[in-house]
């Protein structure tokens, strides 16, 4: 039967150090591959040897990670992709308690992308720390968990519980405009997004990337706080606030009225503010908005990204990111680029 | 049951109503893992329509790999669909969600518009005793295909033209149907009114909903309703259409 199917099981030769993997360096093919299922989980059997980057002292074995709210904490989709084949995994925004999200229709789809207001549905911390770390932590991936919350009290809260935890990362979010207090208070505001950083950094045990929002005038602005602040990296950008009307039904498409834009139609928007940022700051960045394949990614690297966030494009192609992992390293190959750190923010 | 992403072939497609098609795909695993009541994820070729469609699986053929779609032509997905020719292509990912919960208790199977096409293939896979009523606004579809199945089967239209005029539940009361559990798909309006229907005679009754999906998969979190129970995922009483459903009990959902 297997030759019916075009995407075949394959495991990951992954070359990390990282330690999880076992003595012969091939990882297990994990997941629900138990005897009666035909599970047909794809990994991908290129070396990533000259793909390892650095965010704030954390290795990654390769710059593709998932944008937070696209991925969950990597369970549905690990039915798919062999999650240790990606440098790491960005999980759905938490907070400190449950949240229950908007009313739907929480989606619509709009030319060359979509609009979401899920309104950062998540299970709360302490779910979180039960289920989805200890999950996570079977795979050879970093952990990026995205925080969000209403108040100050609540990114901190979230982030003391989450210091003794094994995750290498957190990403504040600080820019979902879905929620009306969804950090969006911060988002565009760069004094408040400084006294927040700082909140968030004098609690933090691992470093601290800051997500900021595009629907603001200045980026730079706003980079240049996350910094003065004392984040140790940036994330961008998060979606832009858009609007959809379904003229038959004289509705707005999306329950919340407004929604965030994500998708290839926002790249470039994506690509000239990572450009911005890479150079109004010293911080390190993880790029993102509409890549849906290795030019896209390689694009946002050389406008200064050190990590690609893959985020829509997986609704479309579940693979994505694998295809993407494989497409830079035959780019590489192709153009003899023995480092992917040759071509951070190479365009100047 | 686990589901995959293939590229399927068209082996055959047929308008077979007005704005509606049927499509049989050689769908490999697809069709080997699918039962009733789950569903498939097709995609478009075309780049600007980047989230997949859900379609519901209206006929599986596990011994020749295939699986059947039918489906009403609404907007630009399916437009692009309805031009498939026999040997194209098509991105699917599925099988899809929970299915039925099939019982070995007297059965009424309703159908309501393009709800109707899941419950052919529950049809066939259910042994037991069963009653199937479909509700049409005007033209009718599937009928032949229905009437080959062991069983009655009664029809309300809202024009009145073919069986009872009105809905369902009219057609249920007018012929006296008899079951002790009903699996209904269709539009909310007909959802809501078969769960009052289950309630008042204290029937069971199994629900499949529609909501706008991202993912497919139960990751984005875009296709909730809301759950009397609180749900396994979130903890919030937001059970996720494409992955705890699409089919719930009726007690397990508000409408
Ligand atoms: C579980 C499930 C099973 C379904 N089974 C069938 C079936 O067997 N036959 C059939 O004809 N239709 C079925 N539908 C509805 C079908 O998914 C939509 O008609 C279809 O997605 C419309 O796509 P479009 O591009 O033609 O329309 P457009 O309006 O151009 O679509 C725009 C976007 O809205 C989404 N969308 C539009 N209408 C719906 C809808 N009613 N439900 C969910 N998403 C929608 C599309 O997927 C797309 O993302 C099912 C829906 C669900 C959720
Ligand atoms: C359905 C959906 C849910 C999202 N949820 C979150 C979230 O919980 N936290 C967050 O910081 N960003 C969230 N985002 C934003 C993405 O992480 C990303 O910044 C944005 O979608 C741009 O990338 P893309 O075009 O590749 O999707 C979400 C985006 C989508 C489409
Ligand atoms: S469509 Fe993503 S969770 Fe259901």
């Amino acid at each position: 039967m297997t030759e019916n199917y075009n995407k075949k099981a394959r495991t990951a030769n992954v070359n990390g150090d990282t330690g999880k993997n076992d003595d012969n360096g091939i990882l297990e093919v994990q997941g629900n591959n138990d005897d009666t299922n035909d599970s047909i989980i794809k990994s991908t059997e290129i070396s990533f040897a000259g793909m390892g980057v650095d965010i704030a002292g954390v290795k990654f074995k390769n710059p593709v990670t998932v944008a937070s709210g696209t991925f969950g904490s990597g369970a549905e989709y690990g039915d798919f992709v062999d999650l240790s084949a990606l440098g790491a995994v960005t999980t759905k925004g938490v907070a400190n308690i449950p949240w229950a999200g908007n009313q739907t229709p929480r989606i619509a789809e709009t030319y060359g992308g979509m609009m979401n207001a899920i309104g950062l549905q998540n299970p709360g911390i302490d779910v979180f720390c039960e289920r989805d770390i200890p999950f996570l932590n079977n795979y050879d991936t970093n952990i990026i968990v995205n925080v969000c919350g209403k108040t100050e009290a609540d990114y901190v809260e979230v982030v003391e519980r989450l210091a003794d935890e094994k995750v290498e990362l957190l990403e504040i979010n600080v820019s979902c405009p879905n929620v009306k207090e969804g950090g969006i208070a911060f988002g565009p505001d760069p004094k408040a997004l400084e006294s927040i950083t700082k909140a968030v950094k004098a609690k933090a045990k691992q470093p601290i990337i800051m997500k900021l929002s595009p629907n603001v005038t200045d980026i730079t602005v706003m980079a240049k706080a996350a910094e003065a602040g004392g984040a140790d990296a940036i994330s961008l950008i998060n979606t832009l606030t858009g609007m959809k009307i379904d003229i038959n039904r004289r509705s707005f498409s999306v329950a919340n009225k407004t929604g965030g834009v994500s998708g290839p139609a926002i790249k470039p928007i994506a690509v000239r503010m990572v450009y911005q940022v890479a150079n109004a700051v010293k911080l390190p960045i993880i790029g993102m908005g509409g890549i849906m394949n290795y030019e896209d990614a390689i694009e946002f690297m050389m406008a200064g990204a050190t990590v690609v966030s893959v985020g829509t494009a997986n609704f479309h192609n579940p693979f994505v990111t694998l295809d993407i992992l494989e497409g830079i390293k035959k780019f590489m190959d192709e153009k003899g680029i023995k480092d992917i750190n040759e071509i951070i923010g190479c365009v100047k | 049951m686990s589901a995959t992403k293939i590229t399927a072939k068209v082996v055959r497609q047929d308008q077979i109503a007005t704005d509606i098609y049927s499509l049989i795909l050689e769908a490999g695993a697809v069709a080997v893992n699918a039962k009733a009541g789950q569903f498939v994820s097709l995609y478009s070729k075309d780049g600007s329509n980047l989230l997949p469609r859900p379609i519901s699986l209206c006929e599986i053929n596990k011994d020749k790999g295939t699986i059947r779609l039918v489906y009403r032509v609404v907007g630009k997905g399916t437009k692009e669909f309805s031009k498939l020719r026999e040997g194209d292509k098509i991105d699917v990912m599925g099988p899809l969600g929970n299915g039925f919960n099939q019982k070995s208790k007297r059965a009424i199977l309703i159908g309501g518009g393009i709800g109707i096409p899941p419950m052919l293939e529950l049809a066939k896979e259910l042994k037991c005793e069963k009653s199937i009523v479909l509700g049409f606004r005007d033209e009718t579809f599937l009928l032949n295909d229905m009437n080959r199945i062991e069983g009655e089967v009664y029809i309300a239209s809202e024009d009145g033209k073919t069986g009872v005029k009105g809905t369902v539940l009219d057609a249920i009361r007018e012929y006296d149907v008899k079951g002790d559990i009903i699996y209904a798909c269709g539009p909310t309006p007909m959802l809501k009114a078969i769960r009052e229907y289950a309630f008042e005679n204290y029937m069971e009754a199994q629900l499949s909903l529609e909501e706008k999906m991202a993912c497919g998969i139960g990751a984005c979190l875009a296709c909730v309703c809301k759950s009397t129970e609180v749900d396994e995922h979130s903890h919030v009483n937001n059970k996720r259409i494409c992955k705890d459903g699409p089919v719930f009990d009726a007690g397990e959902v508000e409408l």
